[in-house]
């Protein structure tokens, strides 16, 4: 399985990324410059975390004119797995690939620590090696995380099992603790925990693998 | 001529930043401000042979897709001369 880790310029965690599933996770993982209009036929996308375009205007508001975000909408449209992480994940609410917005923590404090996450779906390509209900241990490191959506999307989002994630001591204000989402083909995630920075013991915890493993197994069941 | 744009979060989102400057305000003792909304306005200056209609078209476009986030935002757009 190919991984594509989207370069945008501000990225900060798209080594982190690669780094997560080429030694981690054991698979082929390349960068894809932002101004590339093609995925180069890999099988899944990452959108990393970090400041894309400063965060000028709103987070994740420029990154989503890059002419590659084209391409991801259309890899997204026919099936192909993308996950946002973090600045990955505001990128893919303004580009409208996922609903709602993330915006200024309650706290107003940038937050970066340790937290715990509860698997709310195991039905997702993304947390299809966890169990329903499994608590996992991440890290966030967010200032704009809060995730906010109008009441009748939080509905939808629930009623159509595409939460994935909570929190289980909600850091940021996020509505519903909601931590991670998906859209309603079940193919796109975003998440505002970073997965790739749990991924092997000296990091603290091995958590993140899970949906990194979860991403593998889907590829291979399709082949 | 040119254009202002008022950027603002919607009246149901939460908006701690304008909370805190009212809390800041009290505390300097002016008790009578009971809220704060903070938001940000763009000063956009259009080229001489720009027609006000296509002004007002490209400006309302850019506002709703670029300036503004629809999803948390509402805005404003003041024409200048």
């Amino acid at each position: 399985m190919r991984f594509g880790v989207i370069v945008f310029p501000g990225s900060n965690c798209d080594h982190d990324a690669l780094h997560a599933v080429s030694r981690n996770l054991g698979q082929p993982a390349e960068f894809i410059w932002h101004d590339s209009r093609s995925l180069g036929g890999v099988d899944a996308v990452i959108l990393p975390g970090g400041f894309a375009y400063g965060d000028y205007l709103r987070c994740g508001a420029i990154a989503r004119f890059s002419p590659v975000m084209k391409a991801v909408g259309e890899f997204a449209a026919a099936g192909g797995l993308v996950l946002g992480i973090c600045n990955g994940f505001q990128i893919l609410v303004e580009a409208g690939l996922l609903p709602g917005a993330l915006i200024r923590n309650r706290s107003l404090k940038f937050i970066c620590r340790e937290v715990r996450l509860r698997v709310e779906t195991t039905g997702s390509p993304f947390t299809s090696a966890a169990q329903e209900g499994q608590v996992l241990r991440m890290p966030i490191a967010h200032g704009e995380g809060c995730y906010y959506a109008a009441e009748r999307t939080l509905d939808e989002l629930a009623d159509g099992d595409r939460i994935v994630f909570r929190y289980l001591d909600n850091p940021n204000g996020s509505l519903r603790d909601i931590a991670g989402i998906l859209n309603p083909a079940r193919n796109v995630m975003g998440m505002m925990p970073h997965p790739e920075r749990a991924t092997e013991p000296l990091m603290g915890s091995c958590d993140g693998l899970l949906v990194f493993q979860s991403m593998l197994a889907v590829a291979q069941a399709v082949r | 001529m040119t254009a202002r744009v008022f950027v603002s979060l919607k009246s149901t989102v939460l908006d701690p930043q304008g909370q805190t400057v009212r809390a800041a305000l009290n505390g300097l003792g002016y008790r009578g401000i009971s809220g704060v909304r903070q938001g940000k306005f763009f000063d956009i200056t259009l080229a001489p042979d720009v027609t006000p209609e296509q002004a007002r078209r490209d400006i309302e476009t850019v506002a709703h897709e670029v300036l503004a986030n629809p999803v948390i935002e509402e805005y404003r757009i003041e024409l200048l001369d």
